[in-house]
């Protein structure tokens, strides 16, 4: 295929070549950031809180006096046993993408408090039924398990469980076991280190998996939330039932609705405004390849047209029909890789834009090849339908006046 | 004269409908994502309290210990009890109001109602005045309830709707969280959007159903619910109103000239020093004073969801622009034959391009129109996403008229150019080549 004749033509219509070269361009620079933006909020979505999420649901009850809080224990952890189909209920203080509960700095020296971590307190057996997996150091004992004094919402004292991301982040480099940390007056010795554990941290939005578990007994500020262990395919019956049991087991306090759920559906609700904004990118992605492509519709068939005469010329004087179709085919070729390539440099001058006022990384390279691929196949499937009527022009034209 | 063009331009735009209809579609999928965004945005940025927002102030101070400092930094958004009721007790403004959020649970007097929890607003008596609280029914209460702690209350007209149906409620007694309360007064309609004066409770849709006074709430032992930031050995469960290390409410003043906003700075400035000097503060003085919408928007309300969205759905307006341009241009330069005949018949340059121009400007209305539908759906999707703005978002007559002007001059500009080129071309040449 020749290119020179098809760059002289261009240059006759340097305006319309012009505008849909910005077109793709503008396209190109759009496309890449907006599926940038999706693919980084669908990675946020795929968060490990290293629980068995599809097991396990949460009851949440407020509105009873603090005194009341170890019968309500009672009452509340035997009821919900009670239902057919529930492995385990515990006391706990919150679960992921739960409401928050005890986030507090820690310090290893009572002078900088420089991490702020989630505290997940719970009473014994929590840990089996949330299956944490230990990495390091040994689970805490029965008797590690104490009661909380009245007002305050930790032990005062006890040996827990930190995230390996939390050793890292107080310890660099040295083993964690037998560490003290403290917040406040608590104080806190390390006896085991899990792989992943995201408590309400899970809700936080990219903060980093900095939690310990520390173990105590139901009573005093544990109570009112409540984990639920069940067979994955019954959770769903569990915790409806779940819900319907509290008002009978305890009638006098408020079931919190919103967050008595099972994990599975916390975290669809957590991430919801992603998926809504993933949705509606894809919607302005659609549109905007849309319009581009009606774009070159539109100029190719308005080229065509004007072509008629010249077209007909060159079918009369041996051009075959898929001569035709080419020319036109290298010319979008021509044209979109032009768009392109302004394209690219958009594409990261958008970028640095995004990250200055958003929260975005830089656009990996990789995103401009495969977005050129797709512009390329686009301005293809739109040119072809004008090429190809534009291949069918008899070469009699010639030799009509139009 | 603009007669016979809108003719003209009607017979162009039938002439060739499947290009007419490429851009009416073009201009509607741009104007309609870009009014759907903008009007989200539009709802959002809105001023809550309208001919009062630049009197009222927020009270920044900061009785943080020295770790930490750095010259510049931003105070603290919030004030601990002790600093609140000095401000509050100093009388510096013209009104003032030390207030938190919480959350009650009511047990309803109707029995078909099952207990449920309600958000409240404590808050000393000034805020009603200030921030203009519209009564349906009684009236609030005096700073001399709020210093005997009184058993009082006064309700949203939608939570009055949900517990009495409606009907005058003022004097009757209701059960919060194991206490009695009497209610005093039932709210007008009054839902300022953003919930500028909390903004750690949800920022949008917020509406408090209970209201009571600050005292009492924290006489009856009432949790408070929102942001609490601590600082030093503050986070040891200390009773929060004796708690110096901790912030968790917010003050509000009204001062109504400039020169009464700069002397109550200096008062601050002087609070600052003379806690200083007790001991009490570590800094040098950190203050600030905001208005409303300073504190909007140094607060950053809007989500930035919202205005990246608002930022990709110009950008596909300019690509469905640029398309139209192309797609203008292919139509105008196809009828150069039409146009050099008017042009050897006597129509000056001038009348080609306005003729040109009207046939843009009726694609911009119709363009406008599918736009304005695109928005309206495009609205209905948004009311039923999950955001907490949700239900705010509709067109007003303002965003309305905005999205025909826009449209127009959308599809005005984007005629420009082509109709300039189309208008001029040699006749003479253009009718020999037919």
């Amino acid at each position: 295929m020749h290119i020179r004749p098809i760059l002289v033509a261009l240059r006759k219509h340097k305006l319309a070549t012009f505008l849909i070269a910005m077109e793709i361009a503008l396209a190109c620079a759009v496309l890449c950031n907006a599926v940038f933006i999706i693919a980084n909020r669908l990675s946020a979505m795929n968060i490990v809180t290293g629980v068995d999420e599809a097991s396990l649901g949460e009851i949440v009850v407020t509105g009873f006096e603090p005194k009341e809080a170890s019968d309500l224990n009672a009452r509340m952890i035997a009821g919900l046993a009670a239902i057919p189909g529930v492995e385990s209920v515990h006391a706990v203080s919150s679960v992921p993408f739960g409401p928050q509960a005890g986030v507090a700095g820690v310090t290893l020296d009572h002078k900088h408090y420089g991490t702020v971590i989630d505290y997940y307190v719970g009473d014994s057996g929590t840990i089996k039924a949330l299956g944490l997996e230990l990495v390091a150091g040994a689970m805490p004992d029965a008797d590690d398990y104490q009661a909380i004094p009245d007002k305050a919402w930790l032990p005062p004292s006890a040996r827990v469980l930190v995230t390996r991301a939390l050793a890292d982040r107080l310890w660099p480099g040295e083993s964690p076991l037998g560490k003290m940390f403290w917040t406040g007056p608590y104080q806190y010795r390390v006896i085991g280190v899990v792989a992943n554990f995201m408590g309400a941290a899970a809700n936080g939005g990219g903060r980093a998996e900095w939690s310990a578990f520390v173990p105590a007994l139901p009573g005093g500020t544990l109570a009112g939330t409540y984990q639920i262990r069940a067979n994955p395919q019954d959770l769903e019956r569990v915790m409806t039932e779940a819900r319907k049991t509290v008002a009978t087991i305890a009638p006098d306090v408020v079931l919190d609705h919103e967050n008595s759920q099972s994990i599975p559906v916390l975290r669809a609700a957590h991430f919801a405004t992603d998926r809504a904004m993933a949705g509606m990118l894809i919607g302005v992605i659609a549109a905007l390849l849309g319009v581009t492509a009606l774009g070159i519709v539109g100029l190719a068939s308005f080229w065509v047209a004007q072509r008629r005469k010249q077209i007909g010329i060159r079918r009369a004087i041996g051009a075959t029909r898929g001569d035709i179709l080419r020319y036109f085919q290298t010319e979008n070729f021509l044209i979109v890789t032009f768009g392109i390539v302004i394209g690219m440099l958009l594409a990261f001058v958008l970028n640095a834009v995004l990250m200055k006022f958003y929260e975005l990384p830089h656009l990996p390279l990789y995103y401009l090849p495969i977005g050129a691929l797709a512009l390329w196949g686009l301005g293809q499937l739109a040119v072809l339908g004008p090429a190809l009527r534009a291949a069918a022009v008899p070469p009699v034209v010639a030799t009509r006046s139009v | 004269m603009f007669g016979y063009y809108l003719d003209l331009a009607l017979r162009s735009l039938r002439r060739n409908k499947v290009l007419t209809g490429l851009m009416v579609l073009a201009i509607a999928l741009g104007i309609g994502a870009s009014m759907t965004t903008l009007t989200v945005l539009h709802v959002l940025s809105g001023n809550p309290i309208p001919g009062k927002s630049a009197q009222l102030y927020h009270v920044q101070i900061d009785p943080r210990d020295s770790f930490g400092y750095r010259p510049g930094m931003e105070p603290m958004d919030q004030v601990s009890w002790i600093d609140g009721m000095n401000l509050l007790h100093a009388q510096g403004a013209q009104q003032q109001a030390l207030m938190t959020g919480g959350r009650v649970a009511i047990q309803p007097p109707r029995t078909t109602l099952d207990p449920f929890f309600e958000a409240a607003r404590y808050t000393s008596a000034g805020f009603f005045p200030m921030f203009d609280v519209p009564f349906q029914y009684g009236r609030a209460w005096t700073a001399k309830d709020d210093q005997d702690r009184a058993r009082l209350v006064v309700l949203s007209h939608v939570l009055n709707d949900k517990l009495f149906g409606g009907k005058n409620s003022v004097g009757k007694m209701l059960r919060l969280g194991g206490h009695d309360f009497l209610i005093i007064g039932v709210l007008g309609d009054w839902r300022p959007n953003p919930h500028f004066y909390d903004l750690n409770v949800q920022s949008y849709n917020e509406d408090e159903g209970v209201y009571m006074p600050l005292t009492t709430s924290q006489d009856a032992g009432f949790d408070h619910d929102g942001g609490t930031d601590c600082w030093g050995n503050g986070a040891d469960g200390k009773d929060m109103t004796r708690n110096d290390h901790c912030a968790w409410l917010q003050f509000w003043v009204q001062l109504d000239t400039p020169a009464k906003a700069t002397a109550y700075k200096q008062f601050l400035i002087r609070y600052s020093e003379e806690q200083k000097s007790l001991g009490r503060f570590q800094r040098p003085p950190n203050v600030r004073l905001r208005n409303v919408m300073q504190w909007l928007d140094y607060n950053q309300v809007v989500p930035s969801n919202v205005r990246l969205q608002t930022w990709l759905a110009f950008g596909l307006l300019l690509v469905c622009l640029v398309n139209t341009v192309g797609l203008m241009l292919a139509k105008f330069m196809r009828r150069q034959g039409e146009l050099s005949v008017r042009r050897a018949m006597g129509a000056s340059r001038r009348m080609l391009f306005t003729q040109l121009l009207v046939e843009s400007g009726m694609v911009g209305l119709a363009g406008g129109i599918g736009g304005l539908l695109l928005a309206l759906m495009g609205l209905w999707v948004v009311r039923h996403r999950p955001a907490e703005y949700a239900s705010l978002a509709h067109l007003d007559p303002a965003m309305l008229l905005i999205t025909f002007v826009l449209a127009i001059g959308a599809s005005l500009l984007a005629g420009l150019l082509p109709a300039w080129r189309a208008c001029h071309i040699a006749p003479a040449s253009a009718l020999k080549s037919q």
